[in-house]
């Protein structure tokens, strides 16, 4: 998937990474799997400039290298692209569930 | 033999360890091109298949930290982006095997900049590499042999996983990293490791003495050498009998008096690890660990940690210190920034005071987790009565806003603890149900030497009998009161200071879960009645 083409994205949003070592392992994980469930192409960048890439792409969101307190930019377009775009950011605003008690140290 | 000295790398995973030299090499693709590239894309799509089968069913037979490691890297071999760049080479006429390490290895050169989390990364990217390199080439892994020291440039994690460390063994590697992930296996499943030992470990020597403590290697140890080992080896292994002998079992000194022993905790996950029945509940929560990543928590995921951790208790007391942020411990936009001094400023309850919108999210929070269970809140950094009286109308405001709201909780006893000499001093003065003794920050403000500046770390000596003679006047003044003294300092944890406080009338210590077993065979070795 070319970053650049997507035409008018239906829906987009921007959300603080405060995760201590940045979308590494686990998180990108999740959120792969959480953009997966989304029927929209979900794209993710780590400046409003670009490259923009697959969502849904644990390699290419890995090669993001995105560390902590980057501004993560999302869009999405495709029918539930609102939904997809609102379920990721609240992912990223959690902190990936991983802060919570429950979370094992990865 | 001569004695290779000495190998000096970086301790990634504490213990020692001797044991035969196992040296794992890349493995050998030797492997026929078929010269069709249909073959060559079956055979590689099959053997990423048997590669994700594999790492699947790993995942199944390990535990939590490392069934996350394996399903990072079944996402990834999943991942069609990942094969993309293979499948093209292989369509241009060349052969699987050399198309799949190509790709892997372009993706691997991204993470060879950047910081040491992501490089980590590229240990994660070679094991999959390798273990899809390995199916293609048809190869069975070699064994490696109970008790093995697993010498290597690096170490996949799979391949640490699939390997029995019940024997014993260590981890000794040229390259790597103390943050890698298997590096963190190591540590929790107790199998010393070192990295960055260099090329020197890579050749030569039959033996090795692994101490994964001070991050040291002996290839072909002298007899000096293993005399040493087996000395410490021994004096280590005595003292974890000793201890398991007793972690079960409630503390008694040698003369029959009880002695209380709790939990310190830093972050919940510890929990996981940790089983109730050692201890006699939780001295001390930090609730640092909610405020990481520099955003305030809200009252509802307070509450769930609190309460998660007073149901891990079972009806054991759980003390939880409210926010000790500043001093050596800021958060961005809530410590006051710029101070001259930050252990003789805006800390503790001072900024809870100074900043009281997220101190009272925090005692509402505490206050409900309180229905689940003995729980106990411990203020920090009290310097005079007036702190803990206004603390004490905060919390009885929030459990009368909570009442009148409907929503169920208890208003939890409230201690003070003790580690401003002021508070010390006069400690009959302040409103209190408990006292804790904070000894870390009070040998520190005692002796005016502070706790991380190295060339006055002999002075900052918790056995100063300065600290010794106010731990005695807190401990009787709590008796005069008839209310509960504990201590939850590091030197509750050390067996050279477990006496002397015995001595200065504690009966109820607080260490770090790992000092449990040697505090308790600490207080049994101990006699507190003259």
């Amino acid at each position: 998937m070319s970053g650049q083409a997507m035409t008018e994205p239906n829906a987009s949003g921007t959300v603080l990474l405060t995760h201590e070592v940045g979308l590494h392992a686990r998180p990108s994980v999740k959120l792969t799997k959480l953009a997966k469930a989304y029927a929209a192409r979900v794209e993710l960048a780590a400046s409003e400039a670009g490259p923009w890439v697959d969502a849904k792409s644990i390699v290419k969101v890995m090669a993001t290298k995105a560390p902590k307190d980057t501004v993560l930019h999302f869009r999405a377009a495709g029918p539930d692209a609102v939904a997809a775009v609102e379920a990721l950011i609240g992912l990223v605003a959690r902190d990936f569930d991983e802060a919570v008690p429950d979370a094992a140290s990865v | 033999m001569p004695l290779r000295s000495d190998l000096a790398g970086r301790p990634a995973a504490p213990g020692l360890a001797i044991g035969p030299v196992v040296r794992l090499a890349a493995p050998a693709a030797a492997r026929r091109f078929s010269g069709d590239p249909v073959q060559e894309v079956d055979d590689l799509l099959t053997a990423i298949e048997a590669a994700i089968a594999e790492l699947s069913a790993l995942a199944e037979t390990v535990a939590d930290d490392g069934a996350g490691i394996l399903e990072f890297q079944v996402a990834m071999l999943e991942d069609e982006a990942l094969r993309e760049p293979a499948l093209a080479l292989i369509a241009a006429g060349v052969a699987a095997d050399t198309a799949w390490r190509q790709a892997v290895e372009m993706e691997i050169a991204g993470y060879e900049e950047g910081e040491e989390y992501f490089r980590a990364r590229i240990a994660d990217l070679s094991d999959l590499r390798d273990r899809v390199l390995s199916h293609l080439a048809g190869a069975v892994a070699e064994t490696v042999p109970p008790g093995a020291v697993l010498v290597a440039e690096d170490l996949t994690p799979s391949r640490f996983l699939a390997t029995d460390w019940t024997g014993g063994g260590a981890v000794a590697l040229a390259a790597g990293s103390p943050t890698s992930h298997v590096a963190m296996l190591a540590r929790s499943r107790g199998v010393p490791m070192v990295v960055g030992l260099g090329v020197a470990i890579l050749d030569g020597g039959t033996e090795a003495i692994v101490d994964g403590s001070a991050g040291t290697v002996w290839l072909d140890p002298s007899p000096a050498a293993r005399t040493e080992f087996r000395r410490r080896q021994a004096a280590a292994e005595a003292a974890e009998r000793a201890a398991e002998a007793t972690i079960g079992q409630p503390a008694v000194t040698r003369d029959g008096v009880p002695v209380a022993v709790l939990v310190n905790l830093a972050d919940p996950a510890e929990l996981d690890r940790i089983d109730p029945a050692i201890c006699d509940g939780v001295g001390l929560v930090r609730t640092e660990f909610l405020f990481h990543g520099g955003r305030l928590p809200d009252e509802e995921r307070q509450c769930a940690a609190y309460s998660r951790i007073v149901r891990w208790a079972q009806g054991r007391p759980v003390t939880i210190r409210t926010l000790d942020a500043g001093g050596d411990k800021p958060i961005p936009g809530l410590t006051v920034e710029g101070e001259s001094n930050p252990f003789l400023g805006t800390r503790g309850i001072r900024l809870s005071l100074a900043r009281p919108g997220p101190f009272r999210a925090q005692l509402r929070a505490l206050a409900r987790a309180a229905v689940h269970g003995p729980l106990k809140i411990m203020i920090p950094m009290v310097t005079v009565p007036a702190e803990m009286a206004a603390a004490g109308r905060m919390l009885d405001e929030a459990v009368a806003e909570l009442a009148a709201a409907g929503i169920p909780a208890r208003r939890p006893p409230l201690g003070m603890m003790v580690e401003v000499p002021a508070a010390a001093l006069a400690v009959d003065r302040f409103a209190a149900d408990f006292l804790s003794i904070g000894s870390n920050d009070l040998t520190q403000y005692v002796t005016a030497a502070a706790r991380d500046t190295g060339a006055v770390a002999d002075l900052a000596d918790p056995g100063n009998p300065a600290v010794l003679r106010l731990i005695a006047e807190v401990a009787a003044a709590g008796a005069r009161r008839g209310i509960e003294v504990s201590l939850c300092g590091d030197m509750a944890g050390d067996p050279a200071f477990v006496p002397a406080l015995l001595r200065a009338g504690l009966r109820s210590l607080s260490v770090a879960p790992a000092a449990v077993a040697r505090t308790k065979a600490a207080i049994a070795a101990a006699a507190v009645q003259v």
